[in-house]
């Protein structure tokens, strides 16, 4: 930042509109990805008021194009493609949120431990070495296959293998400050070892950890749909992106919106999450964001 | 580097140990009985405890654990439940389809890939090098069978240029096989392709950087080798890298795709094996699958030193 600019921001208090929109100049793809993020979550949060009946059946108006009744068309039982997609949201916000935050609790706990006592080190590493030899897809589908089908365990079972990824990350930057200056201090004048872990090394992990959610969220969105898509995930009678798509493989040609709407709906908000995540990335950790 | 190799090599076998723990573990410490899950939800209290004793579940689990490693070892996987036939044998009738799939979608993924990130870090800023931004931005959002179902919709409903989906065998002729898998391997390839290019672009900028590249460019290097035998082969070890690590992307993208294309390939045996609760199938696949996997990257870690004759172990 030149010196102009630090000795105006220090006369004038920024206000409030422009600094946003500074803010939006600077990281256009934060900005945007919050922006559908936003927009998707309050139309999932407000859908009873004005998304409409997303179960009920009509045979009689079975796979209709869309119109001004049922804007996105009908599906082969007809339902109304716009009101299921809305509330196909819920779902998808939920778990990505709900295996993003579980999968950063643990893998954030595991991790500390791991990277700072050296013998739980090499156990807890293997462990996670031979999780991550099962592809996630595959070990979501044993997880989900041997219970009962709820949206729970579908979040349990996305939520396993994302583990040993937030373990990796939080174990190396554990290691990278472990023998810092700072820290070998607070060892030397007789801190407590919780008090080390959580005052001096656990806010290191914070900034990378922020962008790994978002990424974790995002494949955990990308992980339940297919899960849905292939019989294994939430309960069929459950409107869910990945389901109104495996419900409707049939119609393709028929009736192409049964499957392009909750289709389009899902890369949105993949897209969203991803652009966040790379916006966040950029701010919060600028040597990673050169090597990508 | 013998003594490295032998070291990656028990580390590998190490952590298909740990695999088939886990595996074995999943069965049989999940809520409920298997007993109970692989006899259906009508069986009677008999039917259940004539499957405990056939599976031997009546045993200590260290026990059990050992005997059901003993019979893998010696390629004995189990027994289908549905069918009653080998899960190494199920396995091995469909596996042509799916290492077609997915050998073809390696191939033309990798040297797309390839070419791609290194005419967009050459071009820095071109619309080739916006096209790569474009496609790997989807290639990260849209889901695979998403993209497949559009591919269809255009290509084979609308346009009528290929097939609708299937399989031909490659030895009923050439032309049928690959008509039949140009479209799932596109689905299935896109996400590679992304994440590939992404990253042998960001190599190739950071190579094409170095002060001997402009050595190379001063003394009249060609562009084309100078690209390719002074930036490319010194980006290798990335890149090599990247294409281990994306094989998983890879086996879970071919289960979702064989179900969107109707491909009979192994991924289609364990969708189906789901809704039917046929476990040793499930069990099965996943073991390969991750054993696959795990070979893969001791390959590609085996390659760094052929790449890179810096690295010495």
């Amino acid at each position: 930042m030149t010196l102009a600019a630090t000795s105006e921001a220090v006369i004038v208090a920024p206000r409030p509109r422009a600094g946003f929109r500074r803010f939006a100049r600077r990281n256009p793809t934060i900005v945007a990805g919050g922006f559908i993020l936003t927009l998707i979550a309050l139309l999932a949060i407000f859908a009873p008021l004005f998304a409409g009946d997303a179960i009920t059946m009509n045979p009689a108006l079975r796979l209709r194009p869309p119109s001004q009744t049922n804007w996105l068309g009908t599906d082969h039982l007809g339902r109304d493609v716009f009101a299921r997609t809305v509330y196909g949201a819920r779902i998808s916000l939920l778990v990505g949120l709900s295996v993003s935050a579980m999968s950063i609790i643990i893998g954030l706990n595991i991790g500390l431990i791991s990277g700072y006592f050296r013998k739980v080190d090499a156990v807890v590493m293997r462990l996670m070495d031979g999780l991550m030899a099962i592809p996630a897809i595959l070990l979501a589908i044993a997880l989900v296959a041997l219970t009962r089908s709820s949206v729970s365990t579908v979040i349990f079972a996305i939520t396993i293998p994302e583990i040993p990824r937030v373990v990796r990350l939080v174990r190396a930057v554990v290691l990278g400050v472990r023998e810092a200056p700072y820290v070998e201090a607070a060892i030397a004048g007789g801190t407590p070892t919780w008090k080390i872990l959580l005052r001096h090394i656990l806010p290191n992990t914070i900034a990378p950890l922020i962008v790994q959610a978002t990424y974790i969220c995002a494949s955990a969105i990308l992980i339940e749909a297919a899960l849905s898509f292939l019989g294994a995930g939430t309960p069929p009678e459950i409107p869910t992106w990945g389901n109104m798509i495996a419900q409707s493989r049939l119609f393709l040609s028929r009736a192409p919106w049964t499957i392009f709407a909750p289709g389009i709906a899902l890369a949105l908000v993949v897209l969203a999450v991803n652009l966040l995540g790379d916006g966040l990335r950029d701010r919060l950790d600028p040597r990673l964001a050169r090597r990508m | 580097m013998l003594a490295y190799i032998a070291r990656r090599l028990a580390s590998t076998v190490l952590v298909m140990g740990i695999v088939a723990v886990f595996i074995f573990l999943l069965l049989h410490l999940s809520p409920g009985d298997p007993a109970a899950i692989i006899a259906g939800d009508n069986a009677t209290g008999e039917q259940i405890a004539a499957i405990r004793k056939q599976l031997g579940l009546d045993d200590a689990l260290p026990v059990q654990f050992f005997r059901w490693l003993t019979a893998v070892l010696r390629g004995d996987l189990g027994i289908s439940i549905f069918s009653n036939e080998p899960v190494l044998k199920l396995i091995g009738q469909r596996i042509e389809p799916t290492l077609s799939l997915a050998l073809t979608t390696l191939f033309v993924a990798v040297s797309l890939a390839v070419t791609f990130g290194v005419v967009a870090a050459w071009k820095v800023g071109s619309w080739i090098d916006r096209l790569l931004m474009v496609v790997s931005v989807i290639g990260f959002s849209v889901p695979v069978f998403v993209v497949g179902y559009m591919l269809i919709y255009v290509f084979s409903i609308t346009l009528r240029w290929l097939p609708v989906q299937g399989y031909s065998p490659i030895d009923q002729g050439l032309w049928p096989w690959i008509e039949r898998l140009i479209l799932p391997s596109i689905a299935l390839g896109l996400a590679y392709v992304a994440l590939i290019a992404r990253i042998t672009r960001t190599t190739m900028l950071d190579v094409l950087a170095e002060d001997y590249i402009r050595t190379a460019r001063a003394k009249g290097v060609a562009t084309r080798s100078m690209l390719l035998k002074h930036a490319l082969k010194n980006a290798g070890v990335p890149i090599v890298k990247v294409i281990g690590i994306g094989v998983a992307l890879l086996i879970g993208g071919v289960v979702i795709t064989e179900t969107v294309f109707n491909i009979p390939g192994v991924g289609r045996l364990v969708v189906d094996a789901i809704s039917k609760r046929d476990y040793p199938i499930i069990q099965g696949v996943i073991l390969i699958f991750s054993g696959v996997y795990v070979l893969v990257n001791l390959l590609v870690d085996l390659s760094y030193t052929l790449l890179d004759p810096r690295i010495r172990y």
